[in-house]
């Protein structure tokens, strides 16, 4: 099932479904803050040299026009390129496993003791400083994929539609991707 | 009553509206969440996205917290599932497609215009947030230094939401 071109002198490096597994348990156990990109990029291309910077670069790009989360995107098209469907399998279970469980347990211990004051004052500083981290986040992948002023029309309008308009995400998503898609039609 | 269906049903459709990241799907999960279902409050949606920001792995996590909630641990399992097969299936066969695709023009325009649009709706998410996070100046303060310190150096993300706490621990705690 592995799709790779061989143009490279190397054969590729063959990984199994357990290395597979354990590479992206280790991703989603340890990245942090919606900061996926890097840890993914020093483990897959160079720790394991499953991907090269260019294939890893080409399907990062695919992970960011489809909907759904970047790093679980990731997971599926490496692990669909490494071992096919039940590569993909492999990796994005890795991925979701320590985080799910670790949520799951911090929803319940939220619900039974959230409401203390220490709790409540603790909880408005984690918002604060999450707000802070998104909005990090948001400028990094900007400063990667913003090449032209007229991008910048296109994340006013986003955020006009949503927020002062208040229309739905994806009628949002559909005008102002549609109008976006156009203007950068091929010549 | 069984939510389990509700559940799937909102996280399906909310899987498909995280274009470029999880928070894209932010104000419709407000919307969903709060508003249409009775599930949580707003402030504890605020909370729970919260804290998920220091959980590890891809940064919306904190639904299953939701799942949960609603209906145990059963419902974590198919909010997991709602949230990440639908788009899971989407990238396995799209991403296959795509490959194929390498000269047809339209991929290029499709590539550049939806990449400011997914940054839109970041940024749509992110001011949703801030709408019920930044409650007084304190709240102003962290998150802007929080942002700051991101932008200048290389912290652990989540070692900085931890300081927040204990800031606000320390500002917000009865005497």
């Amino acid at each position: 099932m592995t799709r790779r071109v061989s143009d490279s002198a190397a054969p590729p490096r063959v990984a199994t479904l357990s290395e597979i597994f354990l590479a992206f348990l280790l991703i989603g156990a340890t990245s942090f803050g919606g900061g996926a990109v890097a840890y993914l990029r020093s483990s897959l291309v160079a720790k394991h040299g499953w991907l090269d910077d260019r294939e890893f670069v080409e399907l990062l790009s695919i992970s960011q026009t489809l909907p759904g989360l970047n790093a679980t995107n990731m997971a599926v098209l490496v692990g669909d390129r490494l071992r096919g469907t039940r590569g993909s399998i492999a990796a994005i279970c890795g991925m979701c496993l320590p985080g799910a469980l670790i949520m799951i347990a911090a929803g319940i211990v939220y619900r039974r003791h959230g409401d203390r004051p220490a709790g409540t004052a603790m909880l408005h500083g984690v918002a604060a400083a999450a707000v802070g981290l998104i909005l990090a986040t948001t400028v990094q992948l900007g400063r990667r994929s913003i090449r032209h002023a007229v991008d910048l029309v296109f994340v006013a309008l986003t955020v006009v539609a949503v927020n002062l308009l208040h229309l739905s995400v994806p009628v949002a998503l559909l005008g102002v991707g549609a109008l976006a898609i156009l203007w950068y039609r091929p010549q | 009553m069984n939510q389990l269906p509700a559940l799937v049903g909102v996280f399906a459709y909310l899987s498909l509206l995280t274009m470029g990241g999880g928070m894209a799907a932010f104000p419709e999960l407000r919307v969903l969440v709060v508003d249409v279902h009775h599930w949580l409050t707003f402030p504890q949606l605020i909370h729970l996205y919260s804290v998920g920001q220091m959980a590890p792995g891809p940064n919306m996590m904190m639904v299953a917290s939701i799942g949960e909630w609603v209906a145990g641990v059963p419902g974590a399992v198919a909010v997991l599932l709602a949230f990440f097969l639908p788009t899971a299936l989407l990238t396995l066969g799209v991403g296959r497609l795509w490959i194929r695709l390498e000269t047809w023009p339209w991929r290029t325009s499709i590539q550049r215009g939806l990449a400011p649009v997914s940054i839109g709706l970041i940024l749509a998410g992110s001011i949703s947030l801030a709408e019920g996070a930044l409650t007084g100046w304190l709240t102003v303060v962290i998150a802007a230094a929080v942002f700051a310190v991101l932008l200048f150096s290389r912290v652990n993300p989540a070692l900085l939401v931890l300081c927040g706490a204990l800031v606000s621990l320390i500002a917000f705690s009865p005497r």
